[in-house]
């Protein structure tokens, strides 16, 4: 006689367990069959590209219904429900790559050396560049990023470390949030009253396009700061005042370094947020075709006020000028995503060691 | 060199809340001396309070007197910087500082208050820091290496070098190894053994036999209920309290009746 010691599984349990699935390559066989469909109804000829979408997207709902027949209701759910998510998800993507797409195809070809390197003093018709808007656009961008920096720093210093909740504290907070709610155009306008009160009427210069940027970035660097500083665990802080560190030093050397990483990325966003803006930069800045390195005197151009001349009022013939608005728009988007990237990097770079 | 502490009449508050009432007792120089009792009975507000990290909470605040050696904590020209580095502190949690390498955690007293040091003193401050901590020989090859990256025990240890580097006269510990597993508990009460032929220990601990094992003397805290200020119960010598206690409660709660 043999007792056996492994027990036969049983069956109901067992198909009980077991569980009903679908095969793992069906999802993506559904998918590209159903691009496959839409493709060829376009090609062949019966549905404009839109219909086709439309009939693509909807024969996608055949792994849904497929998995309520084979597999049940839980996981139907799950598969209707991320088919949501990613059609909304995709939805959410036609706008930038639509915008992407028509800036590269009608930027893209205008971005040469002469396109970089000359300003469009003298230019009539073909020919120039963007150098001066794009001196402009570092040199006034930078410069708000110098004026905010500090006080958006230091206010969310205070604000985490100093003030903790007293009085002032509290009335800053609610001033941060009034001023995150300002339209560019107000700060347009401040920048431009402050300065008349020193230059007169009709001043333009570019260090009034800084100011009002800085109106424009302060709260939002108040805020990254703030939310990183809150961050830091208050154990370091502890850690430091048991070692006879003065708060002052806890703070410059502690707090800072084990933030810095969330603060350069949060001014680098912030940066990122206000180098777009036109509308402050017309009244304040105003517009020119010369190269101007000097924030402190005349009109400086940067790339959306220069954008916004050429295909406004491009001039006859439109072409040249309307291609060049491109050109800059396009050269526009690319500083921004470099500097997103430069802020994972450092982010990554900067983040305290040992825990990347 | 390390000093004794007279404690008498010291209330803490937390704003209006009074959390520990009216102690009175004497920490001797070159002991190790254990607070035992039950959670919330106030060790670690009174722990803090020794070296003037209570008042880092917002409201917090104390009336009464600590001495050390004869002189008052809490008197009015009397700097809390100046006190924290005579009176080192080892938290529950180790706290190594996540930016700086071990080598520059062991000397973080020293660097965040930008004290010159020759290169050579440095080193042999981080030596003599690493070894008296018990882990020099751990560390040694890897000592640019982030502090964050040793395990829970190693990190304790580190912030134990970090707290002798500025070499204080008394280092407090809160529970430093209630996060820790018994190897690493071990060696931290071995380290302990050694360091109060130079400090003063001070030691909270939930863990009984640890109090019997590492202290000289203890002090029992208790709580008369909810909402009422911790006390201290009776202090004196590990022995009697916790083989002839005088006050029935320490008899209960070191018998594990309560608490
Ligand atoms: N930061 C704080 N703010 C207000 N009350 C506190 C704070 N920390 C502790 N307490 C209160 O003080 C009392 C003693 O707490 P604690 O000293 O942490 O006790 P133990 O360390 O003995 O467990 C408790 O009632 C606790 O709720
Ligand atoms: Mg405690």
């Amino acid at each position: 006689m043999t007792t056996t010691l492994q027990r036969t599984p049983e069956p109901d349990l067992q198909r009980e367990l077991q569980e009903h699935q679908l095969p793992t390559y069906l999802p993506k066989a559904i998918l590209v069959g159903a691009v496959l469909a839409g493709v060829a109804l376009t090609v062949a000829g019966p549905l404009s590209i839109a219909q086709a979408v439309i009939v693509a997207w909807l024969l996608t709902w055949a792994l849904p219904i497929a998995s309520r027949v084979v597999e049940g209701g839980r996981k139907a759910a799950d598969r209707t429900v991320t088919l949501l998510v990613a059609s909304a998800f995709g939805l959410a993507l036609i706008p930038l790559g639509s915008i992407l797409a028509l800036v590269i195809s009608r930027g893209g070809p205008q971005l040469n050396a002469e396109f970089f390197t000359y300003s469009m003093r003298n230019v009539v018709g073909e020919g120039g560049g963007i150098y001066h808007a794009l001196v402009g656009t570092l040199l006034i961008t930078a410069a708000a990023t110098v004026i905010s920096v500090p006080i958006g720093l230091f206010t969310a210093i205070y604000l985490v470390e100093y003030g903790a909740g007293n009085r002032l504290s509290r009335w800053i907070t609610f001033l941060v949030d009034v001023m995150t709610g300002i339209p560019s155009i107000v700060a347009g306008l401040f920048a431009y009253a402050l300065f008349v009160i020193f230059f007169g009427e009709g001043v333009r210069v570019g260090i009034g396009g800084a100011v009002a940027l800085a109106v424009l970035m302060v709260p939002i660097v108040v805020r990254a700061c703030e939310e990183m500083l809150k961050l830091v665990p208050n154990e370091l802080r502890e850690a430091a005042f048991a070692l006879g560190v003065p708060k002052w030093r806890t703070v410059v050397k502690v707090v800072l370094p084990t933030a810095i990483s969330g603060i350069v990325t949060g001014v680098t966003l912030a940066i990122a947020r206000v180098i777009g803006e036109t509308a402050p930069l017309l009244i304040i800045a105003g517009l020119t075709d010369s190269v101007n390195f000097n924030l402190f005197s005349e009109r400086m151009t940067t790339l959306p006020v220069f954008t916004y001349f050429s295909v406004k009022f491009p001039g006859v013939p439109p072409e040249a000028s309307i291609d060049r608005g491109w050109g800059a728009a396009l050269v526009l988007i690319i500083i921004v995503m470099l500097l997103n990237l430069v802020a994972r990097a450092v982010s990554y770079f900067f983040s305290p060691k040992g825990e990347r | 060199m390390a000093k004794s502490i007279d404690v008498s009449d010291l209330n803490i508050y937390y704003g209006d809340f009074l959390a520990v009432e009216g102690v009175n007792i004497t920490i001797p120089a070159k002991s190790v001396t254990a607070f035992i009792g039950p959670s919330g009975c106030g060790k670690s507000t009174f722990l803090r309070s020794l070296n003037r990290m209570h008042e880092v909470i917002k409201g917090a605040h104390v009336d009464g007197k600590v001495l050390v050696d004869g002189t008052d904590l809490y008197a009015a020209d009397m700097d809390p910087v100046n006190v924290r580095r005579l009176i080192g502190m080892v938290f529950q949690r180790p706290n190594p500082f996540p930016t700086m390498s071990i080598y520059d955690n062991v000397l973080a007293g020293q660097k965040l208050n930008s004290k010159k040091m020759k290169k050579s003193e440095a080193d042999d401050t981080v030596e003599r820091a690493l070894r008296q901590a018990g882990l020099w020989a751990e560390v040694k090859d890897r000592l640019n290496r982030p502090g964050s990256g040793l395990s829970g025990g190693q990190q304790q240890r580190l912030c134990i070098a970090r707290a002798v580097a500025v070499q204080p006269e008394i280092l407090l510990m809160d529970e430093p190894c209630s996060a820790l597993d018994p190897i690493s508990t071990s060696v931290i009460e071995d380290l302990i053994h050694e360091l109060k032929t130079e400090y003063t220990i001070v030691i909270v601990t939930h863990n009984m036999q640890q109090a019997a094992r590492v202290s000289d003397d203890t002090a029992f805290f208790n709580l008369a209920g909810v909402g009422q200020p911790g006390k201290l119960v009776e202090s004196g010598r590990t022995e009697k309290i916790f083989s002839n206690p005088d006050n029935p409660a320490t008899e209960a709660y070191i018998q594990g009746r309560f608490g």
